[in-house]
């Protein structure tokens, strides 16, 4: 298996959404190089005729009937925002200045 | 010390129940005990004296007033700062959520309050559940009342410290990968983790879905088994919860106190042996094996060979849906918020958010979730992974098509001392190379104290696994094994725990 560079791993970070350092970008490469190559192993018995196990249950669509039950006011759903403003979640811009 | 924190939670239900001590009593022996080690211990992140002591006192009035109660109700517990609590902090161990109050009641906890169980407070895991040795809280380490230097396990290492602390009879954790097993084993408790869907997850802050399942922790098997009563059954806000009967765990675990497992069948997982293990670890489970003969239990190895590749898969399922997971955390509704200064958008302050509010090792596994994920990975890693899980499914039915439950120990080596593993991710994972089979596979498995090891004195855990919804027969095996045990060892396990510096 390929092993994974200090830019790949700044790649990952920046998919999902962590402004890593470069203390750590240095740390997490070799950490994540070492990690990625032993759990690589699941290759060598993974053939293609077995289907794949995403659940240990059998996952069926679950209905209920459609009634109005109680469920978080206002309120209770601010109570916990980081910022809220006139009854709503306040946001920082979501455009970019390159969009 | 106040004998009342040394009685197990049954005891103190009768007592209780009787009106021989009151609830508030016990509640605040309890806390009392949290006020005297916890300093030492950190096996709490918030304690809720007023919730308890009020909690407590509702009991004591509803017995004043002849209502009928349940079967632990008065009986304090600690509960993994992982479940929702509606009006007291809920972190899982992470400066992501410090200071959030969660405005609902996990279904644990709301089940725990109907049957009259008291909640001391939450205790400290590794953040977001990632790990096995409680060193992955922002909060700071558990330390292992065994021995203070010790790692306590995780990641519901609080849980389990709590138990073998005395500061609680009863405790819940959640177990993804071992993180209620592992524990257990190196704190001399017994923890159990449900068939996967027993116990509702509505309200359990999910790391991997599909793995995450919440279960009960005691001093004893009775007691595990009482609290997994309570704790369990179906619930319609949990869309992977069984529509189906609870168990009979306390029936079986009152039926194995009896003794004989003649006509159970038992096998021994040959995978987990040899390299990697410590050899006392293996002589204890040897003398274990010993012991269920003598009751009577038909032994045989069982060869489980996708076993060996368990963990190189779980340490690709479980980050990819825990990269999932966590993209909830976006500074936006609930958790800390960094860096909005009204300048940045709303991407860098989310990122900016995340880097302070993660720890390492959350990092880490968003970032290996984030590449198995990956067009152009997806089939090699994640594809791959749930193959294996294919194979593990197997052969569990192949292995319960000539055994009643599979036996080996809990993990491979005694409690290490704290800094032995956390610059080595990887040494850290295979502390849990025994337990996740089970997680995978969906089915019962449990921990409970097989003796000390002979070469450090500290706790080993025997597995015992069941097929899914056969809960009952690991307590029934683990009941009988419990009491042979103590008549071997002269007295229960957990009594060898020392006397904890500044505890009078």
């Amino acid at each position: 298996m390929p092993s994974i560079s200090r830019d790949e791993v700044a790649h990952l970070a920046r998919l999902a959404r962590l402004a890593v350092t470069d203390d750590e970008l240095d740390l997490f490469a070799g950490q994540l190089d070492v990690i990625l190559q032993s759990v690589a192993t699941v290759g060598d018995i993974a053939a293609a005729d077995i289907p794949p196990t995403s659940h240990a249950v059998p996952l069926t669509n679950v209905f209920r009937e459609d009634v109005v039950r109680p469920s978080l006011g206002q309120q209770q759903a601010l109570a916990g925002a980081p910022a809220a403003e006139d009854g709503r979640f306040r946001v920082p811009r979501i455009l970019g200045e390159e969009a | 010390m106040n004998p009342l924190i040394r009685s197990t939670a049954a005891e103190l239900a009768a007592k209780i129940a009787s009106r021989e001590v009151s609830a508030v009593e016990v509640a605040q022996a309890h806390l009392d005990r949290i006020g005297e080690v916890d300093g030492a211990v950190n096996a709490f992140l918030h304690v809720d004296t007023e919730g308890a002591l009020k909690a407590a006192r509702k009991v004591d009035d509803d017995l004043a007033a002849g209502a009928h109660v349940g079967p632990l109700a008065g009986v304090p517990i600690a509960l993994k700062d992982v479940l929702t609590t509606e009006g007291v902090p809920t972190t899982v161990g992470s400066k992501m959520l410090e200071g959030w109050v969660p405005p609902y009641d996990a279904t644990v906890t709301r089940r725990l309050k109907e049957a009259g169980v008291v909640i001391l407070g939450k205790t400290n895991m590794d953040e977001f559940a990632m790990g096995s040795s409680t060193e992955n809280s922002a909060y700071g380490p558990t330390r292992n009342p065994w021995d203070l230097d010790r790692i306590p396990g995780g990641s519901g290492g609080g849980s389990a410290a709590a138990l073998a602390a005395f500061q609680a009879p009863l405790s819940i954790g959640t177990d993804t990968g071992g993180s209620i097993r592992q524990p257990g084993a190196v704190t001399g408790t017994v923890g159990v983790k449900p068939t996967y869907g027993g116990v509702s997850r509505y309200g359990l802050v999910a790391f991997s879905s599909s793995l995450d399942q919440a279960g009960p922790c005691a001093r004893t098997v009775l007691d595990a088994a009482l609290l997994h009563e309570v704790i369990a059954g179906y619930d319609p806000m949990d869309s992977t919860s069984i529509n189906a009967p609870v168990p009979p765990v306390v029936a079986a675990a009152r039926e194995g106190a009896s003794g004989d497992l003649s006509g159970v069948r038992v096998g021994v997982v040959t995978q987990f042996s040899g390299e990697g293990y410590q050899p006392g670890v293996l002589r204890s489970f040897e003398a274990a094996v010993a012991q269920l003969k003598q009751l009577g239990a038909e032994v045989v190895e069982v060869s489980c060979p996708s076993f060996d590749y368990a963990l190189p898969a779980y340490y690709l399922i479980a980050p990819s849906e825990a990269s999932s997971n966590l993209a909830r955390f976006d500074a936006m509704r609930y958790g800390i918020r960094v860096g909005d200064d009204s300048t940045r958008s709303a991407e860098e302050v989310m990122s900016l958010t995340r880097e302070a509010g993660f720890g390492p090792e959350v990092k880490r596994r968003i970032m290996i979730g984030t590449y198995a994920l990956s067009s152009g990975y997806y089939d090699a890693y994640y594809g791959s992974a749930q193959k294996v899980r294919t194979l593990i499914s197997r052969d569990f039915e192949a292995a319960f098509a000539t055994v009643d439950v599979l036996v080996s120990p809990t993990t491979p080596t005694t409690a290490f001392p704290l800094g032995e593993r956390t610059g080595d991710p990887m040494a850290m994972y295979k502390a849990d190379l025994c337990t996740i089979p089970a997680n995978l596979a969906g089915n019962a498995a449990m921990s409970l104290p097989s003796g000390l090891s002979d070469e450090d004195g500290l706790p080993v855990g025997l597995q015992i696994m069941a097929p899914a919804l056969q809960d009952h027969r690991m307590y029934r095996v683990a009941a009988a094994y419990e009491v042979a045990r103590d008549a071997a060892l002269g007295a229960p396990v957990i009594q060898g725990v020392p006397q904890l510096a500044g505890a009078r």
